[in-house]
C-alpha cells in the first residue's frame, strides 16, 4: 500500500464507480427482463380475451312459432310419445319461410332454413314437452341462430370478399339483415357455453363437459397424490436408511419428474386400461395416469420442505420425549406444510394443463354428455381447447379461446387457494 | 459427595513434587486418567466407560462419571473437547445422528439406558433436555408448555394441564412476565424468555435429570444472570448436568465440574477445588486461561 502511495481510500475509490455501475447495470437487466416478461404475458391475455370474449355472447333471432297440431299433434289428445316424436324441423322450416313468404326455389329454401341453429329443433320439442297446451297455439320464439351467422353478426365475416370466399351467400346476408332491420336479432349472453357439452353446432357447444371432466380428473389426482406423497416424502425423508436402494430410488423420482407426460399417458394404456379393464376416456385413469405425474414433484417439493425445517425443533420435540412419529406429525409436517402445499399445487396446476398423457388413454373422444361421475366417459379443458382448435368452424376458434379463459380462471383460483392456504398455516404456527 | 480417599491420596501425594520435578509434571500433564472424585455415593446416573464415536472420530474415550443426586454438575473444556457429546450421550440424543456409536454403561437410578428393552421416549421423559439455542416450539406459550404433558398424558383434565402450565412458568420465574398472554406464540418472547420458556417445558414434564446444553450461550448477561439463578433454584429439587463454555458460570451454578479435554474426562472434583486447587495440569491451564 506504501510503495505505490495510495492509501486505502484511495484504492476503494478508484472502483467504486466501476463497482456502483455494474450493479446498476445489473438492476437495469433485471428489470428489462421483467418488463419483457411482463409485456409478453399481457400480449397473451390481450390476445386470448380479444379472441375469446365474443364467445360469451350469442346472436338470436325471434321466430314466429305456430305449434301446427296437424303436424306435431296429428291424433289429437296431447300424447307425450306422440309429441316427443313428431317432426319439428317442419315447424322451423315453416317459421322461417313465414319469415320471407317471397323466396321460392328448392335451393333458395334449403339456404334459408341453415338461418336458425339446428338445435332449434329440440328447443320446440322441449317447450311442447314442458307445456302440451302449445300446440295449435303461435308464439315468438328467441332462437340461436346458425354459428355462421352469428359470426356474421358479430363481425367476423368480411362483407368484400368475392361471394365463393364466404361460408355465406349475398343473398343470406341480406336476408340476416332484413331480419335485423326488423328488431328480430339480439345479442344474448352465452349460457349454453357454460351448461352444455361438447357439439358439432358452434353454438350448442358448451364448455361443462371439459370443465367437470377436468374437475374430476384432478379431484382423483388431489385425493391420491397429495396423501400419497407427503406419506413418501416423509418415510423417505424421515425413517428410510440412507443405503443403496434408497438412493436409488431417490435418483429414479428425480428422473420421473423429467419423464415426457405422453409416456405416462402410454403406461396409463397399458396397465390401468389394458391391464386392471378401466374404461376408457374416464376421469379415473386420467386422475390415475396425472398422479404418477404428478406424484415426483410433489415428493420432491415435501423432501425440500422437510429438510428445511430447522433440527432445532426436532431436538425440541424429541427432549421432551416426542416419539420420532410425534415429532413428525406435531412439528415438522405443520411446519412442512406450505412448502409442500406449494410443490402439491404446482404439480396440480401442470395437471391440469396436461393435454398428452390423456390423448393416450382416449380423453381426447368427442363427448357430449356431460360426465356425472369418475368413470363416465369424459374429456378435460386442455383437450377441449386442442379439440376446438382442430375444428374447422370459425366460431369454434373464439370459444376455444374461451375456454383458454376458464382454465387460465381456474388456475388463477388454484393458486389464490394455495396462497390463501399457506396463510393459514402460517397464520397458525 | 463422599471422596474416594484412595484416589485424592494419591493425587496429594504427588502434588509435593510439583516443580520440583519437572519430568514428573510433564508426565502427569500427558496423563489421561480422570483425577478427582467422579464417583459419588449416591449417584441418579452412573457412567461407566462411555465410549461415544462419531464414524471414524472417536469423541469420548472411556469416561466413567457419576451425576450425584439434586446437584448441579458442570461440565467444562474448550470446543470439541466432547462435553456436548457426554451430554447428549445421557438421555440418547446421540441416537439421531448418523453414523453414532456408543459402548459402555449409562445407568438412570440402576436401570441400563441403553439396554434393548428401554425405549427413548420414557427416557426422555425422565432426563429432559434444555438446548443451547432457545427453541420454544412455534406454538402458543401454554401449548410449549402443555406438549409434553399431553403425549405422555400426565394430566386428566384441562384444568390439571392448566395448573401443570401455572406451575412450570411459575418454577421457571416466567409467570409474571406472561400470565397476560399465554395464548401469543412462544417464538415471540425474548431471547432469555425463550430459555426460560424451554425450562419450563423440560420441568413441565417433572423429569428426574435436566440436561442442559450450554444454555445461555444465545443469552445477553442480564437474561443469563436470571437463568443461572433458575439453575441454582432448580438444583435443589431436580439433577442438573450443565455444560458451560463460561468458568464463572460454572463456579456459580454448580456444586461438582467436570473438566473434558479432546474427549478425556480429565478431572472431576467439587467446584471450589476444581477452580481453587485443580489437580491436572490441563485443568490448571484452561481455568487460568492458558488456552480454551
Amino acid at each position: 500500500m506504501a510503495a505505490s502511495g495510495k492509501s486505502t481510500i484511495e484504492r476503494v475509490r478508484a472502483t467504486l464507480a466501476r463497482r456502483n455501475r455494474a450493479e446498476r447495470r445489473f438492476k437495469n437487466f433485471g428489470r428489462a427482463a421483467v418488463l419483457l416478461g411482463l409485456l409478453f404475458l399481457v400480449l397473451v391475455f390481450v390476445n386470448i380475451i380479444l379472441t375469446g370474449y365474443s364467445a360469451f355472447w350469442q346472436t338470436f333471432v325471434k321466430l314466429p312459432v305456430h305449434f301446427d297440431a296437424r303436424v306435431i299433434d296429428p291424433r289429437g289428445g296431447a300424447d307425450p310419445e306422440t309429441l316427443g316424436s313428431a317432426d319439428y324441423g317442419a315447424l322451423v322450416k315453416a317459421s322461417v319461410r313465414s319469415l320471407f313468404p317471397d323466396v321460392s326455389g328448392r335451393r333458395h329454401r334449403r339456404e334459408l332454413g341453415k338461418l336458425v341453429s339446428r338445435g332449434t329443433v329440440f328447443q320446440l320439442r322441449r317447450m311442447v314437452l314442458e307445456d302440451p297446451s302449445l300446440v295449435g297455439s303461435s308464439t315468438e320464439v328467441w332462437v340461436p341462430v346458425d354459428d355462421d351467422y352469428d359470426m356474421l353478426h358479430k363481425g367476423n365475416v368480411d362483407r368484400t370478399l368475392p361471394e365463393t370466399d364466404r361460408r355465406l351467400s349475398d343473398r343470406q346476408i341480406a336476408w340476416f339483415d332484413r331480419l335485423a332491420d326488423d328488431g328480430r336479432v339480439e345479442s344474448r349472453f352465452n349460457i349454453t357455453f357454460f351448461t352444455a357439452g361438447d357439439s358439432r353446432e358452434p353454438e350448442l357447444a358448451g364448455i361443462r363437459g371439459a370443465a367437470m371432466g377436468s374437475f374430476f380428473t384432478l379431484a382423483v389426482t388431489l385425493l391420491l397424490s397429495f396423501p400419497l406423497g407427503v406419506a413418501t416424502s416423509v418415510y423417505l425423508e424421515e425413517f428410510a436408511p440412507r443405503n443403496r436402494l434408497t438412493a436409488l430410488i431417490e435418483v429414479n423420482i428425480n428422473n420421473l419428474a423429467a419423464v415426457p407426460s405422453i409416456v405416462f399417458g402410454l403406461l396409463g394404456l397399458a396397465v390401468f386400461i389394458n391391464l386392471f379393464g378401466l374404461p376408457r376416456s374416464a376421469p379415473l385413469v386420467g386422475g390415475l395416469v396425472l398422479t404418477l405425474m404428478t406424484l415426483p414433484t410433489i415428493i420432491i417439493a415435501g423432501r425440500a420442505a422437510l429438510t428445511s425445517v430447522p433440527p432445532s425443533i426436532r431436538e425440541a420435540a424429541l427432549g421432551v420425549g416426542a416419539s420420532k412419529l410425534q415429532m413428525i406429525v406435531h412439528h415438522v409436517l405443520p411446519l412442512a406444510m406450505p412448502g409442500m402445499l406449494t410443490g402439491t399445487i404446482i404439480g396440480m396446476a401442470r395437471a391440469l394443463g396436461e393435454t398428452a398423457p390423456l390423448l393416450m388413454i382416449g380423453m381426447v373422444a368427442f363427448v357430449v354428455d356431460v360426465p356425472q361421475s369418475v368413470t363416465d366417459a369424459a374429456t378435460a379443458l386442455p383437450v377441449q381447447i386442442f379439440l376446438w382448435l382442430d375444428s374447422p368452424e370459425r366460431a369454434f376458434v373464439e370459444r376455444a379461446s374461451a375456454a383458454i379463459m376458464v382454465l387460465l380462471a381456474f388456475l388463477v383460483a388454484m393458486n389464490a387457494l394455495a396462497v390463501v392456504l399457506r396463510r393459514r398455516f402460517e397464520r397458525r404456527w | 459427595m463422599a471422596d474416594q480417599p484412595g484416589v485424592a491420596a494419591m493425587e496429594t501425594g504427588s502434588l509435593e513434587f510439583r516443580g520440583a520435578e519437572v519430568d514428573l509434571v510433564d508426565e502427569r500433564r500427558e496423563s489421561r486418567e480422570t483425577v478427582g472424585t467422579p464417583f459419588v455415593d449416591d449417584a441418579r446416573m452412573t457412567c461407566r466407560d462411555v465410549n461415544v464415536h462419531y464414524g471414524d472420530n472417536h469423541a469420548i474415550k472411556n469416561v466413567s462419571l457419576d451425576i450425584g443426586r439434586e446437584q448441579v454438575l458442570a461440565m467444562i473444556g474448550p470446543s470439541g473437547c466432547g462435553k456436548s457429546t457426554f451430554l447428549r450421550a445421557l438421555n440418547r440424543m446421540n441416537d439421531t445422528i448418523d453414523g453414532c456409536r456408543m459402548t459402555g454403561e449409562i445407568k438412570l437410578d440402576g436401570n441400563d439406558i441403553y439396554a434393548k428393552d428401554m425405549d427413548v421416549v420414557p427416557l426422555r421423559a425422565l432426563v429432559g433436555m434444555v438446548f443451547q439455542k432457545p427453541n420454544p416450539f412455534p406454538k402458543s406459550i401454554f401449548d410449549n408448555i402443555a406438549y409434553g404433558v399431553r403425549i405422555h398424558g400426565l394430566a386428566e383434565s384441562k384444568s390439571e394441564i392448566e395448573g401443570i402450565v401455572e406451575h412450570s412458568l411459575k418454577r421457571a420465574g416466567l409467570w409474571e412476565e406472561v400470565n397476560d398472554r399465554l395464548r401469543q406464540p412462544g417464538t415471540g418472547l425474548s431471547g432469555g424468555q425463550q430459555q426460560r420458556l424451554c425450562i419450563a417445558r423440560t420441568i413441565a414434564v417433572s423429569p428426574e435429570v435436566i440436561l442442559m446444553d450450554e444454555p445461555c450461550s444465545a443469552l445477553d448477561p442480564i437474561a443469563t444472570a436470571r437463568v443461572e439463578d433458575l439453575i441454582n433454584e432448580l438444583g435443589a429439587d431436580y439433577t442438573i448436568a450443565i455444560v458451560t463454555h463460561s468458568m464463572q458460570q460454572a463456579a456459580r451454578v454448580s456444586q461438582r465440574t467436570a473438566y473434558f479435554h479432546l474427549g478425556d474426562l480429565l478431572e472431576v472434583g467439587p467446584t471450589d477445588q476444581i477452580f481453587t486447587n485443580p489437580i491436572h495440569p490441563l485443568t490448571e491451564d484452561y481455568i487460568t486461561g492458558r488456552f480454551g
